[in-house]
């Protein structure tokens, strides 16, 4: 009987990663459900097995739900403009090569309203991580369709379905020659956790897609109005294929055709600090 | 729904299997179920208390209490960094 009273649940206040969140600010504002606590928990345990000391991490987020990140972790973190937040880590990059900069932002910021920054980050391959979280809709500022919006999906501005095509962002990635090119759920949170790794050794710009739930937002006008729906969709439609031919990866979420996930992309690519010393060199600036 | 294991070993007498102390932060939770659903042992179950917030947190099942095997997957799903379990040595508890 005693150790039945030993084995119960224990009632605590701290967690053992509280050192590398920002505790006084939990529980955070994200909704019953998100996946974003859950891409947070991964980016930390992700840095807890680099051996980068924790002073040369950067984390650089801009406008919207995912935005609010870097607000949630005991590291340098920056909360820029809508769309921004590209351009920000690679002016910061380029000037301190020595940090490891990440950038971990929405999907409506980063390739809707900040689309030619992304672009031209992924062609120019600066040393970034970008970890992109695709909740399909711009979630904080009231629902409405964006460029990652599955064709017929429902949202504020488009009651009757989605008119357009969305972004397949693997394909656009690897297309622009990215060194790194991952797409997972937050239900994959291991392989999560093993890729955002793997993207802070990686050379050169680093790309993951993030599936992620988003209950109120998009699940409220799709009838996935809790977070387990999303989770049960995921173990239903996810297939894990690491060689997947990346015309076919775009998301549609109709039934029956599935959602691929992987480590799409891994090769070798010279950055663009590389090339800068090179010139420097031709142009005799440097010795 | 949760991710239950179809096969079995042939030497599964011989393995040791870890048990797992399941640790709550009961003001953090906010009640997805992420845990609750995603146990492959299916050890945890909604609460009876509520939180300030009014959730209420997870706790073990009945008759559930030695059936942690630690695998974390509670507390990697957690988006609120509100469970988390300690792996123990079984024979030192059951």
């Amino acid at each position: 009987m005693s150790q039945k009273q030993i084995l119960k649940e224990k009632i605590v206040e701290e967690s053992p990663r509280d050192d590398l969140i920002r505790r006084e600010r939990f529980p955070h504002i994200w909704c019953p459900g998100c996946g974003l606590g859950t891409v947070l928990k991964c980016y930390v345990e992700a840095i807890a097995a680099s051996n980068i000391p924790i002073d040369k991490h950067v984390i650089v987020s801009g406008i919207g739900c995912t935005g609010r990140i870097a607000g949630y972790v005991r590291l340098d973190s920056y909360h820029v403009t809508h769309g921004r937040p590209i351009a920000f880590a690679e002016g910061m990059k380029i000037v301190r090569p020595d940090l490891e900069v990440t950038v971990i932002s929405g999907d409506g910021d980063l390739v809707t309203i900040g689309g030619n920054h992304f672009i031209h980050a992924v062609r120019r391959n600066v040393d970034i991580n970008v970890f992109l979280v695709n909740n399909f809709i711009y979630g904080m500022t009231g629902n409405q369709m964006g460029s990652t919006t599955p064709l017929g999906a429902k949202s504020s501005t488009s009651p009757y379905g989605c008119p357009e095509f969305p972004f397949n962002l693997p394909l656009l990635a690897a297309a622009l020659g990215a060194p790194f090119v991952a797409r997972w759920t937050t239900l994959h949170v291991r392989q999560l956790a093993d890729a955002m790794k793997r993207a802070l050794q990686v050379k050169g710009f680093a790309f993951i897609e993030i599936i992620s739930p988003c209950p109120v937002g998009f699940g409220s006008y799709n009838d996935l109005r809790e977070g387990r729906d999303f989770i049960k969709l995921f173990l239903e439609n996810c297939i894990v294929d690491h060689s997947a031919d990346l015309n076919k990866v775009g998301i549609t979420l109709r039934p029956g055709e599935p959602i691929i996930l992987g480590n799409f992309v891994d090769r070798e690519v010279p950055t663009y600090h590389e090339l800068e010393l090179e010139v420097f060199r031709k142009a005799g600036w440097l010795k | 729904m949760s991710l239950k294991l179809v096969r079995e070993p042939i030497n599964k007498h011989l393995q040791k299997v870890p048990l797992g102390i399941i640790h709550v932060i009961p003001e953090r939770c906010k009640e997805c179920g992420f845990c609750i659903d995603l146990c492959p042992k299916d050890v945890l179950t909604v609460g009876e208390e509520r939180n300030i917030k009014g959730y209420r947190w997870p706790k073990i099942a009945d008759g559930k209490a030695t059936e942690c095997i630690a695998c974390k997957m509670c507390e990697w799903i957690c988006p609120e960094f509100a469970i988390f379990v300690v792996e123990v040595d079984r024979r030192e508890h059951v």
